[in-house]
Order: C-alpha cells, then sequence, then structure tokens
C-alpha cells in the first residue's frame, strides 16, 4: 500500500533562488497562496491564513522539521478532516499529520525538486472520506466563483 | 466457498469513528507495519500464518490486529469455520482517492513555485 506522494520537478533557476522561494516565508507564502505570519524557524510552528479562493477560512500550520541550506527543507502539518466553513475546526491538536519534505539538487541548467509527503496512513478511514467530500464541495464552489466572474 | 464479511465488526468500525491517537498509532509501529505488508498480496490470512515467521505471541500478534481494525485498515472475514484477517479494499480505495486529490493540489503547487522562480 503506497502512502506517500512523491513529485519531482526540474525548476530553471539557480538553487540559491530555488531554496529562498521555499524558505522565505513571504516567498513561500506568494506561490503557495497563504498569508504567513513569521518567519520559518526549526523546531517551532508557523502559522497563516489560506489565500486560496473558497479556503480563506483555514489555517495553515506547520512544523518546521529541517532547514539544511539548499539540500532539504520539511515541516509536518495537519491533516484537515473538513474543508467547508460550517464544519471546518481550526483546532489541529489532535489531527494527524503528515510529513512534507522538499530536498533540492542542482541540475546543469537549474535546480530538481522532489517532494515527498508522507504519513498517510495515520489518517483515519472515515477522515479520508470526509475529506475528499470537502474537495470536492471546495471545487464546485472555485467553479462557481470563475462562472460568476466571467458572467 | 467465497469468505464471508462480517458484518458486525464493520458497522462497528464505522460508528465508533476512531478516535485520532489510536489511528496515529495504529501504522506507527514495525510489528503492525509488517503485518500490512503481509496482507498487502491482497489474499487474506490467518492469525496462525501472520504469526508464522514472527518472534511474538499470536496474543500479541492479534492484539495489533486489534489495532489496525480499530483503524479501520483490516477487518475479519469468515472461511468457513476459521477467521481471517484481510486488508480492507474499500478502505485502500479511499486511501488511494485521498492521495490523488493531494497529488492534484501538489501538482498545482509546484506550477506555482516554478513559474515563480523561473520568472
Amino acid at each position: 500500500m503506497e502512502n506517500r506522494i512523491e513529485k519531482r520537478i526540474v525548476l530553471n533557476a539557480p538553487i540559491v533562488r530555488v531554496w529562498r522561494a521555499l524558505t522565505d516565508y513571504r516567498e513561500f507564502g506568494q506561490w503557495f497562496r497563504v498569508a504567513l505570519e513569521g518567519p520559518f524557524v526549526v523546531g517551532q510552528v508557523s502559522r497563516g491564513r489560506i489565500l486560496h479562493p473558497g479556503y480563506e477560512h483555514i489555517v495553515w500550520e506547520g512544523l518546521i522539521e529541517k532547514m539544511e541550506p539548499e539540500r532539504l527543507f520539511s515541516f509536518t502539518w495537519p491533516q484537515i478532516r473538513f474543508h467547508d466553513k460550517e464544519r471546518y475546526s481550526p483546532d489541529y491538536s489532535s489531527a494527524p499529520r503528515t510529513l512534507v519534505e522538499f530536498r533540492l539538487e542542482p541540475t546543469a541548467t537549474g535546480t530538481m525538486v522532489t517532494l515527498i509527503e508522507s504519513g498517510f496512513e495515520s489518517v483515519p478511514a472515515a477522515w479520508r472520506a470526509d475529506a475528499l467530500r470537502g474537495n470536492d464541495g471546495g471545487w464546485t464552489q472555485q467553479m462557481k466563483n470563475i462562472e460568476n466572474y466571467v458572467a | 466457498m467465497s469468505p464471508k464479511i462480517r458484518s458486525r465488526s464493520r458497522s462497528r468500525t464505522r460508528a465508533r469513528r476512531p478516535q485520532p491517537a489510536i489511528l496515529f498509532a495504529a501504522l506507527g509501529d514495525a510489528t503492525r507495519l509488517a503485518l500490512i505488508g503481509k496482507l498487502s498480496s491482497g489474499q487474506p490470512a490467518s492469525i496462525a500464518q501472520l504469526t508464522a515467521g514472527s518472534r511474538l505471541t499470536r496474543q500479541a500478534i492479534s492484539k495489533h490486529l486489534r489495532v489496525l481494525e480499530r483503524a479501520g485498515l483490516v477487518r475479519s472475514v469468515r472461511a468457513g469455520r476459521e477467521s481471517r484477517i484481510a486488508l480492507d479494499p474499500h478502505a485502500i480505495e479511499e486511501m488511494q482517492k485521498y492521495l490523488a486529490a493531494v497529488s492534484r493540489r501538489w501538482d498545482q503547487a509546484l506550477a506555482r513555485l516554478k513559474a515563480f522562480v523561473e520568472d
């Protein structure tokens, strides 16, 4: 049973640039779409507000695990059971957590980023079903937003 | 004879809505991970089969299996008079769907990262 996600992407940018985009909280916030309150510090929790349309009520939270310059940036974050406003809870104290790792390697022309998210086996079966329904709802809402926008 | 699913254990698992702490613990253990590994072929196994090759007692293995059952990852199936343990295909299917949804979100986020650093 595969309980992890692994993705590889080659970026046409120097490793020092990619490292900054991942670990500077303002830069991370720009591409991830989250307004973080402060810098990432190993061993500390970072929080912020999601800026994705329809998900603005959700709190982003990550416990920074490792920052090995230009090699590895990792954090754990909670899995969210309900994404919809009515049932969403910002209390993550008992939420199952997954580990997110960004591993960097220089290539001839840029940087290879390997993203690994692991630990999904700790997510209860009932939660997984709820989270899927929550996401579907979210996407339906997003499509509606687009419809309203173009109409 | 096809194995008959004991609906009792299934509905009990559903109704109880496992505690996150229990689920946290469910696979954070080498023995339980090994048990999942043995069952991953999809073939149900008896407790005796699962105990064979392990240094643990049958009782200890049963205890670990109960933890996995509460987590919704395995269930008991009846084969004649014998009870066998199987991975819950429904749980695994849901896990795959869940991972696919997370995976799509990462594809989008990484595409935004690419655009951001290459700009």
